[in-house]
């Protein structure tokens, strides 16, 4: 496997052929924000808060999703760069219904933490908050879509790594929602195996453990994840 | 006319068989069937004018069904193939004309010029329009159909025929323009043994109909250019990915498809060859979005069609994962035609990069709405005036919209531009598939941009978050402008944002979506201040709220 020299931000780095730069960057003590991206399952290019820039290129790549190449220049922070996420980030407070104070996850949300990270204190851009569902069929989990930001880890986790592939994506643009086995309320879902893996990844308080008070639906506990990292690289995927 | 259902009447069209062919008719009359002309009622008159010419003995007379006419506005329309008279709003029930016509055509007839709106076209993947039966597959082959492919398989390598395409200087006409020959190249040279031909028939701006009339008015030579295509790259099987809307183009298809499979122009063994290329039809459920590249391919595997981060590019890893050619209907027509009378005479034709010629879609305020295609470097005062008759009404030209949603609106200065690929960007619009609407000063320029927006948010696949959540914002934004609710801050925002949709997006419909923002501020900034300090609509269109007086 060719080993690749390349630099982000400057800094010079090496990763093997078909790392991405978020993963040789993180390897760097880089930091890249993004809310789609989850070590263990495929990427998507969807969030678009991992956006970077690389010499020579006048179009921006995600850096999620974007394999490096020998003698890259990676630009991963810069006003500019930081101004997008920022802006991005907004659009996702605004796209729904986010209420952090009365939120399970409250303190223990990526989208709040992202947030912080980019110094956005406050909201310019139009509000949409359109009417979404809860659904609470299931014994164990509910669903708001009010906060939910269609990362689709929920989604891919179920299908990649529980196998269950409950989750999928119904209609489209502003309309678009995760749902369970098309369309029926997750509680009389046949396919569902409760297993909580789509709750532990889920970055905001969407999906959360019920009987959970406000502020206490920590997830990050994830063992599953690195394990099948492992099992994948064993098989050779 | 008679009482009978249409299709339980007798069609009594003269059918050319081998030994009638060879005893030319005195007189043909070709009557459009297209799409547009179809819809009112144009069948009815192809099965009148066969009763009344055979009532009335005329033997020697042809009536003829063939595809798009091009004035598509003045349909349903009959033109006497000697004469080149062109009967316009023809009904069924008013055919005398039409014969009497027919009944004068002497052998020492010529074709008299048809106006501008004719002369000034040049017609390549369009040449057979209105020409030819678009279900008859003798008529493509006695225009000249398939010698392209003939000398292609008996008298050239694949690498001459890329070669070719190459040197003709043909670039896409689906989008940006990529250059058609390179495209072919890497497909080629891509690691795998399974290949892929698509054909990118979505068609789904606003507006636009290019498409669609080459697969109803000539749909032979759309399979033509793909199986050319196929031989280039070394390809197997081909799909064509058709929206369900254009059920005409798509019944049309199969019967080409099928006739072509019978008379040996597609399957095992292609003119007697080894060579051997299929196509299937795969129909779309008309999202716009499917007809980017990565999602139409999604939705051919029968996934979600939602566009994916390239590269890698269909060209190495596309349908199921192996090395795809997708090129647009226009792209596929053109090629026979360059085949047929060389690379050289295409890139004769048209200027700098932009080679050849490409097909309008007319549309709008524009007298002679329809379908024109002129040499690439024609410029838009030609198009819109000497063709397109002008506006309707004489009233004053204020902006063409070229590109659909990700074009942009070129004001009145810009019509002495010669219209190319790079010509269009410059200008902040884009070639994009060929649709061009002429506004008046009736338009209120920024309606229209809402109105884009509107369309991108509505057909936004909701995958990224610019794109999914950005275009609304916009749409809100430039809601705000046109009710009269908007401030100075609000203008800024519109900018800033259609800034980072534009930059951040994963594909070219979120990229694209801000262009008509961005065109329309720059050659109309004054009516979107209009609008928000004076609280006014310069056109006229918009119903602006006026803040409620205060009692007192
Ligand atoms: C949102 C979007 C919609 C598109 N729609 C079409 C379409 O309807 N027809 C088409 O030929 N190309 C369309 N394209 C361009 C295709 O992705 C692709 O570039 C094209 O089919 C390539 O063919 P060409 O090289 O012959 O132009 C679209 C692109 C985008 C981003
Ligand atoms: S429910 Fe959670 S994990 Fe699933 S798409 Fe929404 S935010 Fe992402
Ligand atoms: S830009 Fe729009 S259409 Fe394209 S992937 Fe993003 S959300 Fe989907
Ligand atoms: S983390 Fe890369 S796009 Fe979301």
């Amino acid at each position: 496997m060719s080993v690749y020299t390349l630099t982000i931000d400057g800094k010079d780095v090496a990763g093997s052929d078909g790392q991405t730069i978020m993963e040789v960057a993180e390897e760097n003590g880089i930091d890249i924000p993004g809310l789609c991206h989850l070590e263990g399952i495929h990427d998507r290019g969807a969030c678009r808060l991992c956006v970077v820039e690389i010499a020579g290129s006048p179009k921006l790549a995600a850096a999620c999703v974007t394999q490096i190449a020998e003698g890259m220049e990676v630009t991963a922070h810069s006003d500019a760069l930081l101004e997008y996420r920022r802006t991005i980030t907004e659009m996702l407070f605004m796209e729904r219904n986010h209420v952090c104070a009365v939120c399970v996850a409250n303190n223990h949300c990526e989208l709040q933490d992202t947030a912080e990270d980019m110094g956005l204190t406050h909201f310019d851009l139009p509000r949409i908050s359109p009417k979404a569902d809860i659904d609470a069929s299931h014994p164990l989990f509910a669903i708001d879509h009010n906060r939910c930001i269609l990362c689709l880890r929920c989604v891919r986790v179920c299908d990649e790594i529980e196998g269950a592939h409950t989750w999928d994506v119904m209609h489209r643009g502003l309309d678009t929602r995760v749902q369970t086995d098309m369309g029926i309320p997750w509680g009389e879902s046949p396919t569902c195996t409760s297993c909580g893996k789509c709750v532990q990844v889920c970055p905001t308080g969407a999906l959360f453990e019920k009987g959970r008070a406000v502020a206490r639906g920590s997830k990050r506990r994830r063992p599953f994840l690195p394990w099948m990292k492992v099992v994948a690289e064993e098989r050779g995927l | 006319m008679s009482d009978m259902p249409a299709a339980a009447r007798p069609v009594r069209r003269r059918v050319i068989t081998e030994e009638i062919a060879e005893e030319p008719p005195r007189a043909t009359a070709y009557v459009c069937e297209a799409a547009s002309c179809l819809s009112l009622q144009s069948h009815d008159i192809t099965v009148r004018l066969g009763e009344v010419v055979a009532d009335a003995g005329l033997g020697d007379v042809e009536i003829k069904r063939v595809g798009c006419l091009g004035l598509c506005a003045a349909g349903p329309l009959v033109e006497i193939a000697e004469t080149g008279r062109l009967f316009e709003k023809v009904t069924p029930d008013a055919v005398g004309p039409v014969v009497a016509a027919l009944a004068d055509v002497k052998q020492t007839d010529v074709r008299a010029p048809q106006g501008p709106f004719f002369e000034k076209q040049l017609r390549v993947a369009t040449e057979n329009f209105g020409r030819v039966d678009p279900e008859s597959l003798d008529d493509y082959v006695e225009r000249g159909g398939f010698e392209a492919l003939r000398r292609v398989l008996s008298d050239m390598t694949s690498t001459e025929v890329r070669e070719e395409v190459t040197r003709s200087g043909l670039r896409g006409r689906g989008g940006a323009g990529f250059p058609t020959g390179l495209k072919w190249t890497t497909v080629a040279k891509a690691q795998g043994t399974q290949k892929y031909v698509i054909c990118n028939a979505d068609e789904g701006d606003p507006g636009a109909f290019m498409d669609r009339s080459v697969l109803e008015s000539d749909p032979y030579r759309v399979l033509e250019g793909m199986t050319i295509a196929a031989f280039a790259v070394h390809a197997t099987e081909g799909y064509i990915y058709c929206r369900a809307e254009y059920p005409l183009a798509v019944a049309r298809l199969r019967s080409a498809i099928r006739q072509a499979q019978r008379a040996g122009y597609l399957g095992s063994g292609i003119m007697d060859t080894s060579f051997a290329f299929d196509v299937q039809i795969r129909l779309g459920a008309g999202a716009f979005v499917c007809g980017e590249e990565t999602a139409l391919i999604a939705s051919i595997e029968g996934r979600r069609g939602t566009p994916r981060p390239r590269p890698p590019y269909p060209a190495v890893s596309g349908l199921f994962e192996c090395p795809t050619l997708i090129n647009n209907v226009e792209t596929f027509a053109s090629v026979p035609t360059i085949l047929r009378k060389g690379p050289d005479w295409y890139a004769a034709i048209g200027v700098g990069k932009s080679k050849g010629t490409k097909v309008f879609a007319l549309a709008g305020r524009v007298v002679n709405t329809g379908l024109v295609e002129v040499p690439m470097g024609m410029t838009l005062r030609e198009i819109i005036f000497d063709i397109g008759g002008g506006i309707i009404d004489g009233r004053p030209f204020k902006a063409v919209q070229t590109g659909g949603p990700s074009g942009g609106c070129i004001p009145a200065d810009h019509l002495d531009t010669p219209v190319t690929y790079e010509s269009l960007v410059e200008l902040g619009s884009f070639m994009g598939s060929g649709g061009m609407i002429v506004m008046d000063d009736t338009s209120c320029m920024v309606d229209v941009a809402k109105y884009f927006m509107d369309f991108c948010r509505d057909e936004s696949c909701g995958k990224c978050t610019p794109c999914r959540v950005g275009t609304t914002q916009m749409w809100m934004l430039l809601d705000r402008i046109t009710t009269g609710r908007a401030t100075g801050g609000d203008l800024a925002q519109l900018e800033h944002l259609a800034a980072i949709v534009q930059r951040t997006s994963l594909c070219g419909l979120g990229q694209g979506a801000p262009n008509p923002v961005f065109s329309t501020l720059r050659y109309f900034r004054d009516e979107y201040l209009a609008h928000i300090e004076e609280r006014r609509c310069p056109a006229g269109v918009c119903t602006i709220e006026q803040p409620a007086e205060v009692m007192a």
